[in-house]
C-alpha cells in the first residue's frame, strides 16, 4: 500500500476497526508474555547491584513506567497537531481515551521512584529537575483529564486538550536532560542509544523484556480504547448496527 | 540467584520497598489488561440496549 493512501485510510475510523483486530489480540498476548517473563527474571533471577544490592531491582518496574509516561505524553502532543492541522478523527479518540493510561502511568513512575529513593537516597522526595519536571508532567495529565470534562463541546473540548498537549510537550526534553542540566541524586539514563548500557546483560536484559512489553501494553490499550470509542461514536452507522446486532463473542 | 525463599523476600534488608513496588504494579497492569476485554463487552451491551429501545421506538410510530 502506498504511503498516501495509508495516512488517508488513517482518517477513516471504520477502515482502522476492521483492520485493527488481530493487532489489538497480538499486542495483548506479546504485552502479558513479555511483562511476565521480565518481571520474574527481574525480581527473582538478575544479579543483585553492586552498591544497591537488591532495592536496585525496583529499576524494572521504574524505568519501564517512567519511559512510557512521557511516550504517551509525547503520542498525545502528536495527536494535538494531527486534530488541529489535520482533523483527523482518531487523533481526537486518542486525546480523549489515552489521558488515563498515562496519567497511572505517569503516578507509577513517580511512586515507584519514592519507594527507589527511600533505602537508596535516604528519601522518598526531593525538589530536584527530574522529579519535578515528571511531577509538573503528573499535572498536565490531570489538567487534559479535568479540561475535556469541562468544556462541554466535543470539538471544542478536543481542540483545547489538543492545544495544552502540545505546549505541554516542551515538559519532555526538560524532564530528559534534567539529570545531566541540574545537580541531582537521580542517576543518569539506563540505556542510552549511542551507547552500550553501563551494565551487564544479565541485568539489562529483562530491563529491555519490560520496556518492549509495557510498549506493547500501550500498543493494546491504544487500539482497544480506538476500537471502543469508534463504536460509541458511529453507533448510529449501519455498519455499527450490524456489528452490534450480531451475538456478543 | 537467591540461596533460599527467605532471602528472596528479605531482599538483603530492602524486602519492603521492592515488594511495596511489585505489589502494586503487578495487580495494576493484570486489571488493565483484564479491563480491556471487559471494557469491549460492555460497550457492546450497551449498544445493542440503546439501540433496542431506538428500534422499538421506531416500530411504535
Amino acid at each position: 500500500m502506498r504511503l498516501k493512501e495509508f495516512w488517508h485510510r488513517l482518517g477513516s475510523p471504520r477502515w482502522f476497526y476492521q483492520m485493527s483486530g488481530p493487532w489489538q489480540l497480538g499486542f495483548t498476548v506479546a504485552a502479558g508474555v513479555l511483562l511476565l517473563v521480565g518481571i520474574i527474571w527481574g525480581v527473582a533471577f538478575a544479579p543483585p547491584d553492586y552498591q544497591q544490592g537488591n532495592s536496585f531491582r525496583i529499576m524494572y518496574v521504574h524505568v519501564p513506567t517512567a519511559i512510557l509516561a512521557q511516550s504517551v505524553y509525547m503520542v498525545l502532543g502528536a495527536a494535538g497537531v494531527l486534530l488541529l492541522v489535520w482533523r483527523m478523527k482518531l487523533a481526537d479518540m486518542v486525546l480523549q481515551t489515552m489521558v488515563p493510561f498515562g496519567l497511572a502511568m505517569t503516578a507509577l513512575a513517580l511512586f515507584t521512584g519514592a519507594v527507589w529513593g527511600r533505602p537508596t537516597w535516604g528519601t522518598w522526595w526531593v525538589f530536584d529537575g527530574r522529579t519535578t519536571s515528571t511531577l509538573v508532567m503528573l499535572f498536565l495529565y490531570f489538567g487534559l483529564y479535568a479540561l475535556r470534562q469541562a468544556i462541554p463541546r466535543p470539538e471544542a473540548a478536543g481542540r483545547a486538550c489538543a492545544l495544552l498537549a502540545i505546549v505541554g510537550t516542551i515538559n519532555i526534553p526538560i524532564i530528559k536532560y534534567s539529570v545531566e542540566w541540574w545537580t541531582t541524586l537521580h542517576q543518569g539514563a539506563t540505556f542510552k542509544l549511542t551507547e552500550a548500557p553501563a551494565m551487564p546483560i544479565e541485568m539489562w536484559a529483562p530491563l529491555l523484556v519490560n520496556v518492549i512489553g509495557i510498549y506493547c501494553l500501550f500498543g493494546a490499550n491504544l487500539i482497544a480504547n480506538l476500537r471502543n470509542e469508534i463504536l460509541r461514536r458511529e453507533q448510529a452507522t449501519k455498519w455499527v448496527r450490524e456489528l452490534v446486532a450480531r451475538p456478543l463473542t | 540467584m537467591f540461596d533460599s525463599f527467605q532471602a528472596f523476600l528479605d531482599m538483603g534488608g530492602h524486602g519492603l520497598y521492592v515488594w511495596l513496588v511489585y505489589g502494586s504494579a503487578v495487580p495494576l497492569l493484570v486489571l488493565n489488561l483484564m479491563k480491556l476485554r471487559r471494557a469491549r463487552r460492555q460497550l457492546l451491551r450497551e449498544l445493542k440496549a440503546t439501540q433496542a429501545v431506538l428500534d422499538d421506538a421506531t416500530h411504535a410510530t
